[in-house]
């Protein structure tokens, strides 16, 4: 590739979705756009990004679809779930008062795994809250990856990475290779396109938010950023899981850690006190 | 060091899941069928068992059940790993004493991923 393709690149990439890609992501481009470039027919990246700069805007949605990672799973590193579910959910049932309602929002949903497994994750509690009702909105800006989420259809493949077999059972159906969500864990899931960079706040409020393994592949401004907007999207004492590799030290005074080994902080209000919060650090 | 035991008729497969699994921290034994297997456990009961189904001598169903009546037989992790991948199955495996079920073909982030929800992998 052109050192001067790459940059062409790399800027539209970084402009478009936040993702940072620095010289050594050369291999990288080349391997999410060359499969553009053959089922477009194109004879070269070259001629792909010179439509780019053309302002084709199917072409630039394209490119920035192939250009997300999309490397996810169930129950992603698996203890962050189970504080959710030990620690999050129970503190929200006894927290809310006659409110009998809340929201958790899965940015950078990619494929639907994340948020299908908040889902599974309250239906297994489901007792505990008769009568509530509960919506997981599901964001990222492929609108790809979005339309395989909202079909909760996984590959053989796709429902053994992370997914406890008896979790499988519970809620799968198989038909023919293909591993089918049940209508009761994707009706509680609503997943629709949206770019982190842009407004956020139309989305409405949240007890939880999930913004894991995304942030990582942005520069410290960009971070700083959606963590200016996702603290907004928060309850007051909301919680915010990363990836275990994300921190918001030294980006963003908006959050405390809670555990930041498992990504786990809350959300910090500079006139609220500190211990009001869903979240607590628990030896899982 | 956490020790595993991989039972498989197959010597591609048994060297294949040893090498993820050794990647993965653990030492490993091996053992070509589910008799073999149980001998093997007189000397050592291992932390993880990964087994497969369908074996010559003894097959992973009839290991299984056997093993869960051995002393310390109930606190081994077993895993199934076969290409028998459909719900019936599934059940049988797990009413025979299996903790989780990997279906072939794998990889190491499958094995990964299902050690750590089993508590063997942090």
């Amino acid at each position: 590739m052109l050192p001067e393709d790459f940059e062409l690149a790399a800027r539209f990439v970084k402009d478009r979705s936040g993702l940072v890609l620095t010289r050594d992501k050369v291999y990288l481009l080349e391997n999410r756009l060359m499969p553009v470039v053959r089922d477009l027919r194109l004879k070269s990246v070259s001629e792909l990004l010179a439509g780019i700069a053309s302002g084709d805007a199917a072409l630039q949605t394209t490119v920035i679809d192939a250009m997300m990672a999309k490397d996810t799973g169930f129950f992603r590193d698996w203890k962050p779930f189970v504080h959710f579910r030990t620690v999050v959910l129970p503190n929200i049932r006894v927290s809310r008062g006659m409110k009998t309602r809340f929201r958790i929002l899965s940015a950078g949903v990619s494929t639907g795994q994340e948020a299908h497994s908040i889902a599974m994750t309250i239906r297994d509690v489901s007792s505990s809250f008769p009568g509530w009702q509960v919506e997981v909105i599901g964001i990222d800006i492929s609108a790809t990856a979005i339309a395989a989420a909202s079909k909760g259809i996984y590959s053989q493949f796709d429902v053994q990475r992370g997914l406890p077999v008896r979790t499988l059972l519970q809620y799968f159906t198989k038909q023919e290779d293909a591993w089918v969500l049940n209508d009761a864990v994707r009706g509680m899931v609503k997943c629709q396109p949206w770019n982190l960079l842009d407004d956020l706040f139309s989305l409405g409020r949240f007890d939880a938010i999930f913004c894991r393994n995304v942030l990582v592949y942005f520069d410290l401004k960009t971070k700083l950023d959606v963590l200016q907007k996702l603290a907004r999207l928060l309850v007051d004492d909301g919680v915010l899981y990363l990836g275990l590799n994300e921190t918001v030290t030294g980006v963003s005074s908006n959050f405390r850690a809670v555990d930041p080994a498992l990504g786990i902080y809350a959300a910090h209000r500079a006139d609220r006190p500190a211990s009001l919060s869903l979240a607590a650090k628990v030896d899982l | 060091m956490k020790r595993c035991l991989v039972v498989d008729d197959s010597r591609v497969i048994r060297r294949v899941a040893s090498k993820i699994i050794q990647d993965l921290g653990f030492d490993v034994d091996e053992a070509e069928n589910g008799r073999k297997a149980l001998n093997a456990l007189t000397i050592r009961m291992p932390d993880l068992i990964l087994v497969d189904w369908d074996m010559p001598v003894m097959d992973g169903l009839e290991f299984a059940q056997q093993l869960r009546k051995l002393p310390g037989g109930n606190k081994v992790v077993v895993v199934f790993c076969t290409t028998e991948n459909d719900i019936p199955h599934i059940r049988q495996a797990l009413d025979a004493g299996a903790d989780e079920y990997i279906m072939k073909p794998f990889d190491s982030e499958i094995v990964r991923s299902k050690l750590i929800l089993l508590g063997l992998l942090g």
